[in-house]
């Protein structure tokens, strides 16, 4: 294909940079964005951002198991143990 | 029910020192010898995941409960019949969304992956493609904790606009820490299709983080 040995631009960074992270580019490709990362501050700064995002929203929890909420459970184990006898 | 952030973020890197599915497992085979308190831990452990993503699928939180008590009816009915060839935590999921599914509520719902938005708003690039209105530096910042806590409940929010695929991959992904291969069949959904919505989901998170920052 013309153009495959073109240079990456920001604006293409941006787009492939799940692939990049999930590993899915193709060799050549990741080279070529690797390539890109080295000469430009942006989509390093960039990419930073895309980690810090996934770990901020890897810290997103929610709270613990109510003691309604147990005793809902408890209460469904029970019935499933009836239905066994 | 909200999300809150852990206080203590250590604590997420222990829990995940162990296996996971070992835990599981172990639980699993204490369900298995008739223990109840065994079960209610195994509940409590997967709660929030199936919570988050039920509601995905259906229009209010009485109704995702709902589908998740009916979930684990069916996991305790089935509980013989896992055979450990994919990890606890994927069965349950698997289960989880064919009962939401079968609910009805949104079983219209397009199954195109989502709006094709671009990653960053195409004026920030030249007609080069180059970065005229660079991303603000703001990683640094995020660390610190106040600021941390903000960002949370932007994130919190954020997720709750986004398309409800975009939705479930970055939730399955990034808050419950499924791989991709995971996140695929739990959905149903392709590999590239997956990538296409992680990548969405991740890329409105990063942008709402940044005008949240810069505000």
């Amino acid at each position: 294909m013309l153009g495959q040995k073109k240079p990456l631009v920001c604006q293409q960074i941006v787009e492939l940079i799940t692939d990049y992270l999930e590993g899915a580019l193709p060799r050549s490709q990741r080279r070529r964005f690797e390539a890109h990362l080295a000469d430009c501050e942006h989509c390093t700064e960039y990419l930073e951002q895309m980690r810090a995002t996934i770990r901020l929203t890897g810290r997103l929890a929610r709270e613990d198991l109510t003691p309604e909420m147990r005793e809902e459970f408890t209460a469904l184990y029970r019935r499933w143990r009836e239905e066994g006898d | 029910m909200g999300l809150i952030l852990a206080i203590s973020a250590p604590y997420l890197y222990l829990r995940r020192s162990r296996p996971a599915e070992d835990e599981d497992g172990e639980l699993v085979a204490r369900v298995r010898a008739g223990e109840e308190q065994a079960f209610v831990l195994l509940v409590a452990r997967h709660h929030a995941s199936m919570l988050r993503l039920a509601g995905s699928f259906v229009s209010s939180d009485a109704v995702a409960e709902e589908v998740v008590q009916d979930t684990w009816m069916g996991v305790l009915r089935g509980i013989d019949g896992f055979a450990g060839r994919s990890s606890f935590k994927t069965w349950l999921l698997r289960i989880l969304v064919n009962r939401a599914r079968s609910t009805g509520v949104r079983e219209h719902r397009s199954v195109a992956i989502g709006d094709a938005a671009p990653a960053v708003d195409r004026a920030r690039f030249d007609a080069s493609g180059a970065w005229m209105s660079p991303p603000q530096h703001w990683v640094e910042d995020s660390e610190d904790r106040l600021l941390a806590e903000s960002l949370a409940g932007r994130i919190d929010a954020t997720m709750k606009e986004l398309p409800p695929r975009q939705r479930e991959v970055v939730t399955l992904r990034d808050v419950d820490g499924l791989s991709g291969k995971e996140v695929c069949e739990v959905l149903e959904i392709s590999e590239a299709n997956q990538r296409v919505l992680l990548h969405r989901g991740r890329s409105h998170l990063r942008q709402a983080l940044e005008d949240a920052v810069g505000s």
